[in-house]
């Protein structure tokens, strides 16, 4: 490569006590390129950009900036030498405005008080040279997710960056938001900036990188041309292995009707309506995908079908059984499964035992309890089968649910809703934020379940995961069903459009238009 | 690997005692005592027959205080109320119980099922306003606290003191021997020496041993304990698994005020038989404070009631001798509680930081080895 370097990191070694995060890792950034680092979570992606960043310190190994030998000790150095981040989860206070959040730490000032005048002009002058279309006076609780990622990265530049690390910047963007963000980036390296792309969502890699970088279990294992490379190469390069082939068995699902929901309204906190006239169907041996921007009553179905949640209307009936004023645990012994969207807030008890955490949902049914009382052993021995069956990572069952990584949580929580064999399984984003091998495992499970007669509802804001599992696919906007699809004909972006609204006739991007409009009916009004 | 364990079981409370012990020796020395001088007292008097036993007595309700808070806590309940609690429940145990005449095992039970009764009234009515209105339980149970105390006092002033008594110390009647705790002197005796000074060990330190044990047992052994411990750790999760938290939140209120309910017994069954205006007060608070020594486990309550107990009948030798001011004896009580927060926490994040390392060395270790 012709360019001169932007930065480089030689030899990088990052150990934590017990663990090698980080073992002589190379990465080297040419000037003006977009350089994507991927690999499985727990491949160090994360360590390596916190090292650059100066949020650690490396063990071993040099890094330079602009050839320049440099040596962080916390992020400030890092932002003077021309290093900003965009955090996977924004650090933006939501009750300030736009311009109030990017000058934030670091304010114009004119005698004594802040220059607003300046900062104006130079974040409309930023945002008008990048392509980054903004306010400054609007303030963040207002914008959405696309908006405030914007807002990080005018703040980043903002503060004299030149080059941008961007940390699973997609993670949280639907398909036409995550198109803005790279005509964003394509915009900012035509500039000359340099960005270093985190991400593990493959396709997108392949379009936005000019140059990959692989990770494998804290090594660097190639530097690959994006244009030299497929996306299934890139895989086997992550995981070290042949890939479990993705495709979808044909399958049948049987007339028998497990969950039928009808004309259920559901009343938020605020007393605004979250859930209007929902009607679902959900058959046995089926997976129903439920797709949608976050916040569009997808939570609220779920903690619905719970009973988390009490019905303002409608009905719920579990194999033919009334079910919509039962209490939660009386739906749990039914034989609903729960995954829920955050394991940390509502699927695990993060400081008690791995056994304890396998009781959690059941501990009113054998072999957990026997009468009033918890069955030791009992709950042991089964917590050792999913330990085992389920590929949990583990000192043993008495360690605290803490000490593991997520995925391993994960798989913890779903071999013990599965091990219960229910009968419903509402399952919440099962997948996110965990590893290629334990999502691959994840979705085995679900298959294999729904062959022996499970009925899912599958929530999740993975496109392809919904598309590649579900049987049927509901696309949810602002509390109702707004497009009823068939999986086999539907793309991403087909799926995009209708949950931003923009695939209804007549509606734009807001939940105002006409609610039962049939899916599909493309004639204007 | 068990060794580490054991390690970092025992790490905690000794490094609290080492440190407790350092600081109230700066303490004694800011005071011009000598602190070798001092605890080498301490030591001599607080290991006599006597002093032990006193000890016995003065663990015994606050181990049980302990213990009514503690239960609260486990589900993050801040039952401040057992103070206003058991006063209530022994005034009202002590009236029933001199106002009747039954067989004896009988007529004890009568005076702690109403003791028991009206302590968890009292705190049920805390658990009542926080599920129906929201009112946080602190509120809720400082205010009660109040409002027990008053009752106390007119009660005693108008229905239930002693018609027949015309001093000035307003008391109820007292209990007749059927309806009183035998004491363990005997039981001692037998295996030291004869207790001087008139001194008895209370029989209700059994009682207090039992209830620790059904503690225990109820927190790891039922459903109901298990429901209860797990809405402490996380009260989202257990929503989700099924534990209506209005009715965990009611039930814990009320457990808690019936074993509050008890704090006061050991005084009425066993050496007073009666309430009057010299009944013990305070033990609630102190109880608080031996829950967080004792980290709402029930083996380490009994290590912080019988230190404070200890601390109680041994420290006043100081005063006595004049070495040092009796209030030495509430510094101490401070300083041990604060050490032993202090530890404890440094010593649970060392261990989480300890496993969380383990875990990853297990994973680590089944990917090079087990992974096709």
């Amino acid at each position: 490569m012709s360019e001169p370097t932007a930065v480089e990191l030689t030899g990088i070694t990052k150990r934590f006590p017990g663990v090698v995060a980080n073992d002589d890792v190379h990465l080297r950034v040419a000037e003006g390129e977009i350089h994507a680092v991927v690999g499985e979570n727990g491949a160090g992606k994360s360590t390596l950009m916190k090292i650059l960043y100066g949020m650690l310190p490396p063990d071993e190994g040099t890094m330079a900036v602009g050839g320049d030998d440099v040596r962080f000790t916390s992020p400030a150095e890092a932002i003077a030498a021309g290093i900003g981040m965009v955090h996977q989860h924004f650090m933006l206070a939501d009750n300030l405005t736009v311009l109030e959040n990017v000058i934030l730490g670091a304010e114009p000032r004119r005698r004594g008080t802040i220059d607003r005048a300046a900062a104006r002009s130079s974040i409309k002058a930023l945002g008008a040279s990048y392509g980054l279309d903004l306010h400054p006076d609007d303030l963040v609780e207002t914008l959405e997710v696309g908006e405030r990622q914007r807002v990080e990265i005018i703040k980043v530049l903002y503060r004299g960056a030149r080059v941008l690390i961007l940390d699973e910047p997609t993670a949280v963007l639907v398909p036409q938001e995550v198109e803005e963000l790279f005509r964003n980036l394509r915009e900012l390296k035509a500039q000359g900036h340099t960005i270093i792309f985190i991400d593990h969502k493959l396709e997108e890699v392949l379009t936005i990188a000019d140059t990959i970088t692989v990770l494998r279990q804290g090594r660097t294992v190639a530097t690959v041309d994006a244009d030299g490379v497929t996306a299934q190469e890139l895989a086997e390069l992550m995981i070290g292995s042949d890939l479990p082939s993705p495709s979808v068995a044909p399958h049948v699902t049987d007339d028998h009707v497990t969950l039928s929901v009808s004309g259920v309204s559901v009343v938020g906190d605020d007393g605004r309506e979250v859930l209007t006239d929902i009607d679902l169907t959900i058959h046995r041996g089926e997976i129903l995908g439920i797709a949608g921007v976050e916040g569009n009553g997808q939570v609220e179905l779920v903690e619905a079908l719970l009973g988390l949640r009490a019905l303002a209307a409608g009905g719920i009936t579990l194999e033919g059984e009334s079910i919509g004023d039962w209490p939660v645990r009386r739906r749990r012994e039914a034989g609903i499964g729960y995954v829920p969207e955050d394991r940390h807030r509502r699927g695990l008890l993060l400081d008690a035992p791995l056994w304890e955490n396998a009781m959690l949902g059941h501990q009113t049914s054998r072999p957990f309890a026997r009468g009033p009382l918890i069955d030791r052993p009992g709950a042991r021995g089964v917590t050792q089968q999913i330990v085992d069956q389920f590929d949990v990572r583990t000192p043993g069952i008495n360690t605290t649910a803490q000490a593991l990584s997520g995925g391993n949580q994960q798989k913890l929580l779903i071999g013990r809703e599965m091990i219960a064999e229910p009968r419903l399984l509402v399952a919440a984003h099962p997948t996110r934020g965990i590893d290629v091998g334990a999502q691959a495992a994840v979705w085995d499970r679900l298959r294999r379940a729904r062959a022996d007669g499970l009925a899912v509802l599958l929530v999740s804001a993975d496109l392809h995961e919904l598309i590649g599992l579900a049987d049927r696919l509901l696309v949810m906007l602002g509390g109702r069903i707004v497009a009823d699809l068939d999986p086999a004909t539907t793309t991403p972006r087909l799926l995009g459009s209708h949950m931003t609204g923009a695939g209804r006739p007549g509606a734009d991007t807001t939940a105002s238009g006409p609610p039962d409009d049939p899916p599909g009916a493309e004639s204007s009004p | 690997m068990t060794s580490r364990r054991i390690l970092m079981a025992l790490a905690a409370p000794v490094s609290a005692f080492v440190f407790s012990v350092l600081i109230s020796s700066v303490v004694l020395l800011a005071v011009g005592t000598s602190p070798i001088a001092a605890w080498a007292e301490l030591l001599s008097f607080g290991t006599r027959l006597e002093t032990l036993v006193e000890t016995g007595n003065r663990a015994t309700p606050l181990y049980l205080a302990g213990i009514a808070v503690a239960v609260g806590f486990r589900m993050n309940l801040f039952n401040i109320g057992v103070e206003g609690q058991y006063i209530l429940g022994a005034l009202l145990a002590a009236s029933a119980g001199a106002a009747v005449n039954l067989p004896a095992p009988l007529h004890v039970l009568l005076i702690l099922v109403v003791a028991m009764t009206v302590a968890a009234t009292f705190s049920g009515l805390a658990g009542y306003l926080k599920v129906t209105r929201g009112v946080h339980e602190v509120i809720s149970t400082i205010m009660l606290n109040a409002i027990a105390l008053s009752m106390v006092g007119y009660l005693m002033r108008t229905w239930l003191s002693d018609p027949e008594d015309t001093s000035l110390n307003l008391k109820t009647p007292e209990i007749p021997e059927s309806g009183r705790f035998p004491n363990l002197n005997g039981l001692v005796e037998a295996f030291t020496r004869d207790i001087k000074g008139g001194r008895e060990l209370g029989g209700f330190l059994l009682v207090a041993v039992l209830v620790g044990i059904l503690f225990h047992l109820f927190l790891t052994r039922t459903r109901a304990g298990y429901d209860l411990r797990i809405t402490g750790l996380n009260p989202f999760a257990a929503e989700a698994s099924g534990v209506d938290p209005k009715a965990t939140v009611l039930r814990a209120m009320l457990l808690s005020g019936a074993v509050a309910g008890l704090v006061g017994m050991p005084e009425i069954l066993g050496d007073d038989f009666k309430f009057d205006l010299s009944f013990t007060k305070g033990l609630g608070f102190a109880g608080i404070a031996v829950a967080l020594i004792g980290r709402n486990h029930p083996a380490g309550i009994a290590v912080g009631a019988l230190l404070f107990g200890w601390l109680d009948s041994a420290a006043p030798i100081l005063d006595v001798r004049g070495d040092a001011p009796r209030e030495i004896v509430s510094i101490l009580q401070g300083v041990v509680v604060l050490t032993a927060v202090v530890a404890y926490e440094v010593v649970s994040r060392v261990r989480r930081a300890q496993e969380a390392r383990d875990a990853a060395t297990a994973s680590a270790r089944s990917d090079a080895g087990g992974t096709p």
